[in-house]
């Protein structure tokens, strides 16, 4: 496109592959609006849970009586740590063609969402069983449920879809569409730690809080 | 009171279908739904035959439904809203005759079939007709006005469209197999909850939406991905026709609002049939909380619905005035209030459920502020007119009767916004009267002259002057004498979706009302009629030079119908209304120095495939056939991940072809006899405009 | 459609570059992490008042959220498209909008009820 500087969101390739940067920079628009059009699902999710957090316990267990800090704050950490091994990953996308170096970076993200995925499913069956806690209970429980279990979905699919990708970057290498998802692949993740973040303070802080 | 769901054919019954149900129920109300669903089984099935004898298939599935042309889509979009719009509009009349039936007596319909009739009448015109006709519009204008080739993402623009096929379809079903719901095209729960809808009828509904909605923000991302990215070169935002700022305010719009509505309608499912309590009464869950999910959606949703109408009507009043759109700026930054103020006011849905009168005053207070820059754009129209050479052909006419009826209706938005008026007219036939008022002289009427403006593009002929005229006349006298009644109603004190009135001063008012309604019918049928004519006859109305309204914007300069590239090369813009600046300036109709290889997205039947799969997986969510929901469930995720895998997804045309296509076209125009105004609706006029004396 | 490639030339300035990016991954991946840790620690030790915990808290996760945005999602605010720009701030727009809009109604219907 033009000579000038001009970057779209994450990973920029104007300096390595000039023809893939001006590609790229529709499919990246198109694909963050995509992803602001999630930000605001989540944003309302937060926002009913506000509510039923104050007004929807009925019955049931509130949030101070239910959360705790060390699982969130184990879970925080390794989301953070997979947006870093990711952020690794993109670095090979952009400057060299060491496919090894790529693969173990994303097999390292993919490790540490699964465990962050595993993780979180214990808490949601520890609630749901042992603590007699599960989303049929009231309307907290639906909310708080419906918005981290979004982001688990989230999560899951995200792994799906590196998987989906390591493989085609195995058939056919650092191909213009592979690098293209791989740098779609990127945003989705770091998106998904931006809505952990306001999932770990507005519920589990905020809760332990009260 | 739900038996245990078989595993083959979930809550399905022999019962449920329309037939055996009115065999056994034996009711008029029962009879009716039975005609409903054997005219659409019976119209499955004409299509089926048609398409078989003439050998049809073969192109169908080659030419169209494989089609990544944002042109075909677009045309394909359009075609579905009209058919979409015939039964709702069959529903409205049966709707009508029973009210003008029922005061005083019960009338020939069951309050359960009326709950149905109101609920697919809403649901069916606004997201399986209005929604598809305004994105076939855009689709298929906007690129071409914008210098472009195609949509930034061609692949997920046949998806949606499979997506909004896919939802028609399954209220369709519906007709036949099982209910609808009855809640109205709103839903609100408690009432759709299981306990007072336990049937699969509120099912039908979230998921026909949930479809049509993810389908409609992948259309709004693609739209204003597409007018930021692929304009020509020279081709400035402020340069841009305004039907190109509409389309751009009503994707961002789509993009935002889809969002909330998805969530509400995902929640009240998750209540229904997983206990959650998000909705219910008990348990802690607040059931206003709907309200507000749904209206945040449903407030922008009108205005997706009426912006893109706003730009036809910037277009086709510029070009039947023969001069430039008036206060271009001040229509773009009108255009953009608008979208943005669509956000502040959804408060306004709901203002006697129980908040406090600040509250209410801060919403009411906004919802007055929309009028403003909705009278900038009603005034800019006027001034277009003013000074102009006007021809009144049938969109003009459109025009000329939206103008007036759009401003008195949104007088009575004004009366509404006012929250202690509200309290008294909410829920009445004043309410009715009033949306209506916006969406037919508004939306309908901007849509139908669309149709009629830019259908030469599309096929290569002109639709026949006179049954355009008729439509309006019949669509226009219809509207007033069937929703006029309406407001009379409402003051009265009648109350929106009433199967039957007590009050017998009702009776004159309903009587008049579905005489109305019948004329709307025939403005259709009109539509129709004037379609089927203009077929037969489309070697004398053929305007192949492309221009048959001497034209403002680039969509002109092309040939009629477009060529699948659009553009031989890519134009070099450097004013408004370029083409007609090009015509003036004797510039137009230029031979390129150089042709190109152009490469266009190869078809794929991947779409076709997702809508199919994604259809059978929600008719097996409904009715919890769950070996079907997670069979056309993974048969989607497969044929998204096989196209994934496809390396060559595009084909090139050589740059001879589109020389010769050029040249022969370019020849074409040599041969034409330019038509001045006056005739450019006798088949003298082939696609050339007469040079204006302005 | 077409593409246009403009030669694989690779620049002198890329092992800067790359060094550059690198460092970035890792003063972001720093600040995360301290950012999360502040966090958890105001909370677990009850550093503040129940309110001044809840503001402190939530100023963190903005910060931090910023941190993410501007390490690893690379928005700079001088050499970003402005399409990308005025689409977050107007997504910001419309969420204050709506979680705003949102939270009032529901806690003024809720303070009417009782």
């Amino acid at each position: 496109m033009s000579e000038k500087k001009v970057l779209h969101p994450g990973l920029n390739l104007h300096a390595t592959d000039p023809g893939r940067h001006s590609q790229a920079e529709t499919t990246v628009f198109g694909f963050w609006i995509f992803l602001m059009a999630d930000l605001v699902l989540f944003a309302l999710l937060l926002a009913t849970y506000g509510s039923m957090s104050a007004h929807g316990v009925a019955d049931g267990p509130g949030p101070d009586e239910l959360f705790e800090l060390k699982m969130p704050l184990i879970q925080t950490l390794v989301l953070l740590a997979s947006s870093f091994t990711i952020g690794m990953a993109m670095l090979h996308v952009k400057y060299s063609s060491d496919l090894q170096g790529l693969s173990l970076w994303l097999a390292a993200t993919a490790l540490l969402g699964l465990v962050f995925l595993v993780l979180e499913a214990r808490d949601f069956h520890r609630f749901a069983v042992t603590e007699d806690a599960p989303p049929q209970r009231s309307g907290f429980l639906s909310i708080y449920f419906l918005l981290t279990g979004t982001h688990w979905l989230h999560v899951a699919c995200g792994l799906v879809w590196m998987a989906l990708l390591a493989v085609q970057t195995r058939a056919w290498g650092l191909a213009s569409q592979v690098k293209l998802r791989l740098m779609r692949l990127g945003l989705y993740w770091h998106m998904l730690d931006v809505v952990w973040v306001a999932i770990f303070t507005f519920v589990y802080l905020f809760g332990v809080i009260s | 009171m739900a038996e245990p769901a078989d595993l083959l054919f979930g809550l399905l019954d022999r019962g449920d279908i329309v037939f055996v149900d009115a065999w056994h129920k034996g009711t008029a109300s029962a009879a009716v739904a039975a005609g409903a669903g054997g005219i659409a089984t019976a119209g499955l099935i004409s299509v089926l035959v048609l398409l078989t004898v003439k050998g049809w298939w073969r192109p169908l599935w080659q030419d169209w439904l494989t089609s990544l042309d944002h042109k075909k889509i677009g045309i394909m979009y359009i075609f579905l809203a009209l058919v979409m719009f015939a039964r709702a509009l069959a529903e409205a009349l049966v709707m009508r005759s029973q009210q003008a039936a029922a005061v005083g007596d019960p009338g020939f319909l069951s309050g359960e079939h009326f709950g149905q009739l109101f609920s697919t009448h809403g649901s069916i015109m606004i997201f399986f007709m209005a929604m598809p006709f305004l994105t076939g519009l855009i689709n298929y204008v906007m690129p071409i006005q914008i210098g472009a080739r195609d949509m930034s993402f061609p692949f997920m623009n046949a998806v949606s469209l499979a997506l909004t096929a896919a939802g028609a379809a399954l209220v369709m079903t519906s007709l036949v197999i099982g209910k609808f719901s009855t809640g109205g095209w709103s839903g609100y729960p408690p009432f759709t909850g299981i306990d007072f809808s336990p049937g699969p009828g509120v099912d039908y509904w979230i998921w026909a939406i949930t479809l049509s909605s993810i389908g409609s923000t992948l259309t709004g991302i693609n739209f204003a991905v597409t007018i930021y990215k692929e304009r020509a070169p020279g081709m400035h935002l402020m340069r841009m026709p305004l039907f190109c700022w509409t389309a751009l305010c009503t994707s961002i719009l789509m993009v935002f609002s889809m969002t909330p509505l998805t969530l509400a309608t995902l929640m009240l499912w998750l209540d229904r049939h997983f206990g959650f309590h998000f909705f219910t009464v008990d348990s802690g869950g607040n059931m206003m909380n709907y309200a507000n999910l749904f209206w945040l959606f449903g407030h922008p949703e009108v205005y997706i619905l009426i912006l893109p109408a706003f730009g036809v009507w910037s277009e086709v009043i510029s070009t039947y005035s023969g001069k430039a759109l008036y206060g271009y700026r001040s229509m773009v930054y009108a255009t953009m209030c608008i979208a943005v103020l669509s956000f502040t006011v959804w408060l306004h849905h709901f203002f006697t459920m129980g908040q406090s009168a600040q509250l209410n005053a801060v919403f009411g207070i906004a919802t007055m502020a929309i009028g403003i820059p909705t009278g900038v754009k009603v005034y800019d129209w006027l001034l277009t007119m003013w000074g102009g050479r006007i021809r009144f052909t049938a969109p003009m006419l459109f025009a000329t009767g939206f103008l007036v009826s759009f401003v008195f209706g949104g007088m009575t938005g004004v009366m509404l916004a006012n929250p202690t008026v509200d309290f008294a007219v909410h829920n009445s036939l004043f309410l009715v009267a009033h949306f209506h008022n916006m969406l037919i002289p508004g939306l309908l009427f901007g849509m139908i002259a669309g149709m009629q403006f830019w259908f030469p593009l599309a096929f290569g002929f002109r639709l026949e002057e006179r049954w355009g005229i008729i439509a309006f006349a019949l669509f226009f006298a219809g509207f007033y004498m069937a929703f006029m009644p309406l407001y009379a109603m409402g003051l009265m004190g009648a109350a929106r979706r009433s199967s039957m009135w007590l009050d017998p001063a009702f009776a004159s008012w309903v009587a008049i009302a579905l005489a109305g309604a019948l004329m709307i019918a025939g403005g259709f049928v009109s539509l129709i009629v004037q379609i089927a004519r203009s077929i037969r006859r489309r070697a004398a109305l053929a305007v192949p030079a492309g221009d048959p309204w001497d034209g403002r914007s680039l969509e002109w300069a092309l040939p009629a119908p477009t060529p699948e590239w659009n553009f031989p090369v890519q134009p070099e813009i450097s004013s408004r209304d370029a083409f007609l600046e090009a015509k003036r300036a004797d510039d137009a109709y230029q031979m390129p120095e150089e042709f190109e290889d152009i490469e266009m997205p190869r078809h794929t039947g991947a779409p076709a495939v997702i809508g199919v799969a994604l259809f059978l997986s929600s008719f097996g969510i409904v009715w919890q056939m769950w070996w079907l929901a997670f069979a056309g469930a993974l048969a989607t995720l497969a044929a998204w991940i096989a196209h994934s895998f496809r390396r060559e997804t595009g084909r090139t045309i050589p740059a001879a072809e589109v020389e010769r296509a050029h040249c022969a076209w370019l020849e074409t125009v040599r041969h034409t006899t330019p038509v001045p105004r006056e005739r450019e609706s006798t088949p003298a006029n082939r696609g050339l405009a007469e040079e204006a004396a302005t | 459609m077409s593409e246009k490639h403009r030669g694989d030339d690779i620049a002198e300035s890329e092992d800067l570059g790359r060094k550059e990016e690198l460092r970035r991954y890792l003063i972001g991946g720093a600040a995360t992490i301290l950012l999360t840790l502040a966090a958890f620690a105001v909370v677990a030790f009850n550093l503040f008042d129940r309110g001044a915990t809840l503001l402190t808290v939530s100023f963190l996760a903005l910060a931090q959220i910023a941190a993410h945005f501007h390490f690893f999602l690379h928005i700079d605010l001088w050499k970003s498209h402005r399409d990308d720009l005025m689409l977050i701030l107007f997504t910001l727009l419309i969420i204050l909008l709506m979680v705003g809009g949102t939270t009032w109604i529901l806690f003024d219907q809720w303070s009417r009820m009782m």
